[in-house]
């Protein structure tokens, strides 16, 4: 259960995917205009993350690997996620049609989002090897992922007003505050070691 | 109505001639004014870094405020706006900045850190009033990630020859070796320039508290969360073990940041509850980073993260007007009452 706990803790904080690994850049600039919209994609990611980090593992540990098929992995992989992407695509876009507009290509392009590739690979690299831990690393993935973009959707509404120079407007200072929050975040390095 | 005869008395002001807000509380009251109260409270930790650390406290003290004012007056020029130097505000995130380095550290890394956090902490976000981050903490952060090594190298204090000497937190952490609770009040220990001396930071915060330039709950909360931590650490690795509450808020740079840092108040929450949360948030983790984390000490990067969970508090605690709608009601826009 401790074990399980320092999984979901480092997944989530230490070991953010956003700010440690630099992970899901794309929606974690794209989609954190608003506070709203980046809770609901955190939300969509979390989702995927979790399905498809649970699948992957399924996958890989009862199908692949004893069939002798593990160079398949990251096709496999890549299929499983894209199929979990449209279920949650046709999802949102029946019971949330603002959301699904408000998202636009961002939700499609979860399919290609490093962050849940990565969650999926990271599975096999850190050597989870029950189910338990899969499912708490990528979930908690997630929750980490949902944490950045909220922090950061909030501090981008507080900017609107802000008198920022002109070249630095959009992106840039997006990026800026990116960096400054990964410094923040490297503060907890270390901790669980 | 004349404003004149209110305050001569003359008429009963009546709430019919209160004009709109916000009021001035005091007369004279602005950023600069306000400013300037910080630096009286910065007077005693000044005081105790030149006399402790002599002309390497100096020569830190000097070179940031240096850069900082020239980096601000350049952008502000660059930008064509009128310079903003006079609010005094940049000498004081200048001075902070100083105060959070190690006495020997290389002026040249002093100096890039003054830059970045003027140019980057606050320039980059369109200066007072409109920065994210604690300025002084982001040029910290940048120097602790760039010079890892120059940034945790400790001296002696009180001597000419610098002689290396792990500080109070480090020597706790990685030796196991109690600093005594008195000399941590009197500051005679290694450390940042400015942080070693409790007493003369509580007199210059106490300051600051009188005065009303810093809420007293942001350093109350902050205090708070570390005290608690540091209890439930002594109960479950016994006395001999732990630092102990006092030693933990007397040692390193909480109470610097306590009264100094967290009550900057552009970067902490507008309302008073999230004025507790925030100061209680940075507590626990300083305390968090201490004790388990990779850093003896945690106060920079607990006030980085605190800083961009602000404008989450802001929105979270948004005080309810009499007789206006619940926070819910009125934190929703026209165009979110659809479905989601």
């Amino acid at each position: 259960m401790g074990e399980l706990l320092l999984i979901a803790l480092s997944a989530a904080v230490i070991n953010n995917l956003v700010l440690t690994y630099f992970l899901g850049i794309c929606p974690f600039l794209g989609v954190s205009r608003r506070l709203d919209m980046a809770f609901g994609m955190g939300a969509a990611v979390t989702f995927v993350m979790t399905v498809a980090g649970v699948m992957t593992f399924a996958a890989h540990k009862y199908v692949l690997l004893p069939l002798g098929l593990a160079f398949l992995q990251y096709i496999v992989f890549i299929f499983i996620i894209a199929a979990t992407v449209q279920l949650v695509e046709m999802y949102v876009r029946k019971m949330f049609p603002p959301l699904y507009e408000a998202f636009g290509v961002f939700l499609p392009m979860i399919t290609t989002n490093c962050a849940i590739l990565g969650t999926c690979l990271f599975i096999w690299l850190k050597g989870y090897t029950r189910l338990s831990e899969a499912l708490v690393f990528s979930f908690s993935g997630g929750v980490g992922f949902t944490l950045a973009i909220v922090i950061m959707a909030g501090m981008r509404e507080e900017l609107e007003l802000a008198d920022v120079p002109r070249p630095l407007r959009g992106a840039a200072i997006t990026l800026f505050i990116a960096a400054i929050l990964a410094m923040a975040f490297s503060g907890f390095a270390g901790i669980g070691r | 109505m004349d404003p004149s005869n209110v305050e001569s008395g003359e008429h009963f002001p009546t709430a019919l001639e209160t004009a709109a807000g916000p009021h001035l509380l005091a007369p004279g009251a602005s950023t600069r004014r306000m400013m300037l109260d910080v630096l009286i409270g910065l007077v005693p930790v000044l005081a105790a870094a030149l006399w402790y650390f002599r002309l390497a406290a100096a020569a830190q003290l000097l070179v940031a405020l240096a850069v900082a004012l020239a980096t601000e007056w350049v952008i502000c020029r660059l930008r064509g706006r009128a310079s903003s130097l006079s609010d005094a505000s940049v000498c004081i995130t200048a001075l902070l900045l100083a105060c959070s380095l190690p006495p020997q550290l290389p002026l040249a890394a002093t100096a890039l850190g003054s830059f970045v956090a003027v140019a980057l902490g606050k320039m980059a976000f369109g200066g007072l009033g409109q920065n994210l981050f604690n300025p002084a903490m982001v040029g910290r952060a940048f120097l602790m990630i760039c010079f890892p090594a120059s940034m945790t190298q400790w001296t002696e204090p009180l001597t000419v020859h610098a002689t290396t000497q792990a500080t109070p937190l480090a020597a706790a952490r990685f030796a196991g070796e109690f600093i005594e609770l008195p000399r941590l009040l009197v500051g005679n220990v290694a450390g940042c320039v400015g942080e070693t001396s409790a007493i003369l930071i509580t007199l210059g915060g106490l300051w600051l508290i009188v005065r009303r330039a810093a809420d007293w709950r942001l350093t109350a909360g902050m205090l708070a969360g570390v005290v608690v931590v540091a209890v439930v650490e002594e109960v479950v690795r016994g006395a001999d073990q732990s630092l102990g509450w006092a030693r933990h808020v007397s040692a390193g740079a909480v109470l610097l940041g306590a009264f100094f840092i967290v009550t900057d108040p552009v970067t902490s929450p507008l309302s008073k509850s999230g004025r507790w949360l925030f100061g209680i948030l940075v507590g626990l983790l300083t305390m968090i980073i201490r004790l388990l984390a990779g850093y003896p000490e945690g106060v920079m990067f607990a006030v980085l993260v605190g800083n961009a969970v602000t404008p989450l508090l802001n929105r979270w605690t948004t005080p309810v007007p009499v007789g206006g709608h619940t926070r819910r009601a009125a934190g929703r826009k026209p165009a979110d009452t659809g479905p989601g």
